[in-house]
């Protein structure tokens, strides 16, 4: 079961130029949004990317440029109340 | 409470200097699911400190880091516990390590293994090679069935006061507050508010790749609304046009509210995803049941 979210929001940037085709990133991806091919990486499924950041922190060169973060409706809108100084309330996660 | 083991060096069976490095955090499940899934081989265990966080949370947060990572090497001289220089990482701990610049203070290759402890064996007998299926996350029935008593423990405090409030609107009539109307009038809505929060947080998520949509908010709004509408069909009788309108435009809001915050516990929602969902959802959510909340108020009084 193939579960998809938002089309064309992430913030995910490759610079070929700057590519050496060590092919890290295809390695640390959990949704196969990188593939090598003919010695350099392009971006295969550029929706399926979640913004964890593996990629970006893993390539040697900085070609993958990428905003990481989490994608959790809880934590934003505790950012936001913590912003307007309603609520200190912690994640869920945090919480652990 | 603390489900932690304290960082450093383990041993699983009897390795030696040539034995295999594991990487992991000290988050207690973690630890005791890995040793298991090992058990019978002779190999080293690198516990970091990540304060009983498990690996992808941690990894997140930058605990289960570069910095951790070098450092513990140090600390437990790795270099001189074993020959080679090579140390395998879980793939989701790869948000917060750098490969590279782990090699360079440290001199140890990080190799990342596979997504799920249960598919080190094999990793390890492939010779530190991972499938393409090992390396993808996924997010099955049960992975989200097993996740929505987190939202459920995440929804109580919200759930009281949205309670509360219904009991004491309820209980308000052309004279006054009355403890047994609140009670008789509060019941429906206060049964339609918990069948909400149940759409959101538990039908929505099991259901989640095949109500249409992508935005879960959208998702819930859908199933809310269906919810509603089989409970009218049940209950509605006695119902008034404009309680009807109330409830259709609250519990839909509702569900899709609870069904939003299960962004968070999903494998494939992106910050900037949800952030895009969140600047319409929210403001539709509000609206909702504000509108829901006069209907219901000009039923009462009018």
């Amino acid at each position: 079961m193939d579960l998809r979210y938002l089309k064309d929001v992430v913030t995910l940037k490759l610079d070929s130029e700057k590519c050496t085709g060590c092919g890290q990133c295809t390695h640390v991806c959990g949704h196969a949004v990188f593939a090598l091919n003919g010695g350099v990486v392009e971006i295969l499924d550029r929706n399926g990317c979640m913004e964890c950041g593996a990629c970006a922190m893993n390539c040697p060169v900085e070609a993958v440029t990428v905003r990481p973060g989490v994608g959790c409706a809880w934590a934003i809108l505790n950012d936001w109340f913590n912003k307007t100084g309603v609520s200190e309330h912690q994640t869920a996660c945090s919480k652990e | 409470m603390h489900y932690t083991v304290p960082a450093g060096l383990y041993a699983v069976g009897e390795p030696d200097s040539d034995s295999a490095v594991l990487v992991t955090a000290n988050y207690k499940l973690s630890f005791d699911l890995l040793r298991r899934e090992l058990s019978g081989r002779n190999l080293w265990l690198l516990v970091l400190e990540t304060f009983g966080i498990n690996v992808w949370c941690a990894a997140g947060k930058g605990t289960f880091g570069t910095s951790e990572l070098v450092n513990r090497i140090h600390k437990v001289q790795l270099e001189r516990v074993v020959n080679h220089r090579t140390i395998i990482l879980p793939q989701l701990g790869a948000a917060g390590v750098a490969a590279h610049k782990t090699k360079k203070a440290t001199g140890f290759q990080v190799r990342y293994g596979p997504v799920r402890a249960g598919d080190l064996p094999q990793y390890l007998d492939n010779g530190l090679k991972a499938t393409e299926e090992n390396r993808r996350i996924r997010f099955s029935l049960w992975d989200r069935l097993v996740l929505t008593p987190v939202e459920l423990v995440t929804a109580w405090k919200v759930s009281l006061v949205a309670l509360l409030l219904i009991f004491l609107l309820s209980g308000l009539g052309r004279n006054g507050f009355s403890f047994a109307g609140a009670l008789s009038r509060g019941f429906t809505p206060g049964l339609t508010y918990l069948g909400a929060l149940l759409m959101g947080a538990v039908v929505t998520p099991v259901f989640l790749p095949w109500i249409p949509g992508r935005a879960f908010s959208l998702k819930g709004a859908q199933v809310g609304l269906l919810g509603v509408l089989l409970l009218t069909l049940t209950l509605a009788s006695n119902w008034s046009g404009e309680s009807l309108v109330g409830l259709c435009l609250i519990a839909p809001a509702i569900t899709a509210y609870f069904a939003m915050n299960f962004t968070g516990c999903s494998t494939f929602t992106s910050l900037s995803g949800v952030q895009k969902e969140m600047r319409t959802a929210v403001p539709v959510i509000i609206l909702s049941i504000v509108l829901g909340g006069v209907a219901l108020l000009l039923g009462r009084f009018l």
